[in-house]
């Protein structure tokens, strides 16, 4: 599999992978059939200029170099954003960031834009309730 | 950075005595072996002499050895061109037996001709340790099978199948079939199977065998078709008169001179016993330092140089790229490794869940392997599989917790 230099440096040293104990929302997409199993993390934080921000966000993947490499690069694109920005986040921006992915990927294992944006639509069910 | 192989399955090097004997057939000893002048006949000579070899291996006589292409086109040839044996005088629809976890070369094959309305085809599952039992095919043989394609040995988990017990049950069964109907053919597929266990085609009860010349140290594109005299097999490929006509095309003189030496190179049990002993050394400390590792396919019934291991909660393509990027060559059940929207047949076969299958790792060892080699493998796919699942941490439980 031919991945570009971002990609390799993402999956060999991946960025705020882990856990956040009391989080905000969290978003899990993926199925164990296909191989990929992602599930992202938030804390939100009320800012009074800018509104409601992701002050924390963090990964736990299940799955190929690419789709560890979209999770942390994901966390990275979506830190310290308004969640609004976060929204508007696409598996484009997260596969421009990496310098590309090979065609195969784009699909199957370019989930983490979905795992942030039901990430972002937990918190916002959990603030209704 | 020093490369470790250990995917002896995909393809192995070309010992350097092969290739020693091939380098005369490219510039020097260039002829057609179809030409009358000395410099085909020089040629022939060698492509005879290779066929006698090879014929004396699978004790064989030398009209029953076809070369090919390779593996995937003796399969190619054995399915369709039985099948254009068979219709040359029938017209029934007739009956394949063979296994859920052939190589795609067989599985495609058949399923073309399912696809195209030529016959119906059963797929046998192998059971939960690889290993497929023969009384399983006696019931499904059917007063209109034609032919039965079984691999000696899986290429991915290296289980060994009871070919000889097939073939003798085969034989019993055509003993019995009714005047000038056709024959139950049975063929198998060696290419894991010729570098270590025993391919004599009387003693296997076999009609057709399938092999290739790169598995055993030989050169890539040649391989042969054992054809046991008075089997009905058509040609499927036009052209001249090569190969007894059961193969057009002009002899491929240096691989085939490789697949002689090849072939001829497989004598040394030294070697076999040495390639045993590291690979029961990498299972055991594998299953014994990684927890949650598990051991796909039986552990007897098993090709000597075959390992197969699946480690929870990981996934074999980052395995695979990691240990590649420590100068380790391995190879995997992934469906991200490979393209496909699946996970491996051949594990998914045996019972694994698709995450399993994912989670898989081919070891597979050759003659120039070495313990040192095989304990630096060991260190790193412990650290690889180590940190691979602390990215991973308990994704797959919350999964199923959902």
């Amino acid at each position: 599999m031919q991945y570009s230099k971002k990609v390799i440096e993402h999956f060999t040293r991946p960025h705020n992978q882990g856990v956040i104990k009391k989080p905000s929302g969290v978003g899990m997409v993926g199925n164990p059939h296909c191989g990929d199993l992602m599930k992202i993390y938030i804390k939100v934080k009320k800012c009074k200029k800018r509104g409601e921000v992701i002050d924390d966000i963090k990964f736990e993947t299940l799955g190929c170099a690419s789709a560890i490499a979209t999770s942390s690069m994901i966390t990275d694109l979506a830190k310290n954003k308004t969640l609004e920005e976060a929204m508007k986040i696409t598996r484009n921006d997260v596969a421009e960031a990496l310098e590309g992915l090979p065609p195969l990927k784009m699909h199957c294992s370019n989930l983490a834009d979905d795992g942030l944006h039901e990430a972002i639509k937990d918190y916002l069910n959990n603030r209704k309730s | 950075m020093k490369k470790i192989y250990l995917d002896y399955a995909a393809t192995t090097p070309v010992a350097k005595e092969v290739l020693k004997e091939m380098l005369p057939y490219f510039s020097e000893k260039f002829g057609n072996a179809m030409s009358i002048h000395s410099s085909g006949q020089v040629a022939l000579k060698a492509v005879d002499g290779a066929r006698l070899k090879i014929a004396s291996f699978f004790n064989a006589t030398a009209p029953e050895i076809i070369f090919t292409g390779g593996a995937t086109e003796s399969n190619n040839l054995v399915i369709k061109g039985i099948l254009k044996s068979y219709y040359s005088n029938f017209k029934s629809k007739p009956h394949i037996i063979t296994s859920a976890f052939e190589h795609h070369c067989v599985l495609d094959a058949c399923k073309a001709a399912e696809k195209e309305g030529l016959a119906e085809v059963t797929y046998v599952k192998p059971a939960s340790d690889g290993v497929i039992d023969e009384k399983e095919i006696e019931k499904l043989i059917k007063s209109n099978t034609i032919m039965i394609s079984i691999m000696y040995v899986n290429n991915e988990i290296g289980t060994v199948q009871p070919i000889a017990k097939i073939g003798k049950i085969v034989k019993k069964k055509n003993e019995t079939r009714k005047e000038n109907y056709f024959p139950i053919v049975f063929h198998t597929d060696a290419t894991q199977a010729v570098n270590y266990f025993d391919c004599d085609v009387k003693k296997l009860n076999v009609d057709l065998l399938s092999m290739w010349a790169h598995k055993i140290y030989g050169p890539k594109g040649v391989g042969l078709l054992y054809v046991k005299r008075g089997t009905p097999i058509k040609k499927i490929q036009d052209g001249g008169d090569q190969e007894y006509k059961m193969r057009a095309g002009t002899h491929n003189v240096p691989g085939i001179v490789g697949l002689g030496a090849a072939i001829a190179e497989i004598k040394n049990q030294k070697s076999k016993i040495k390639i045993k002993d590291l690979r029961d050394y990498l299972i055991k400390r594998v299953l014994a330092e990684i927890p949650k590792a598990k051991l796909s396919g039986s552990k007897i019934k098993r090709s000597p140089n075959n390992a197969n291991f699946n480690f929870q909660d990981v996934e074999g393509e980052g395995l695979l790229l990691s240990l590649d990027m420590d100068g380790i060559a391995c190879s995997t059940g992934s469906a991200c490794s490979s393209g496909a929207l699946s996970p491996s047949h051949v594990l998914l076969s045996i019972g694994l869940k698709p995450e399993e299958a994912h989670g898989s790792l081919r070891i597979t060892i050759g003659k120039y392997t070495t313990k040192k080699e095989i304990d630096f493998a060991i260190n790193k796919i412990k650290s690889t599989v180590e940190r691979l699942r602390k990215i991973s941490g308990n994704v797959l439980q919350d999964f199923y917790k959902k």
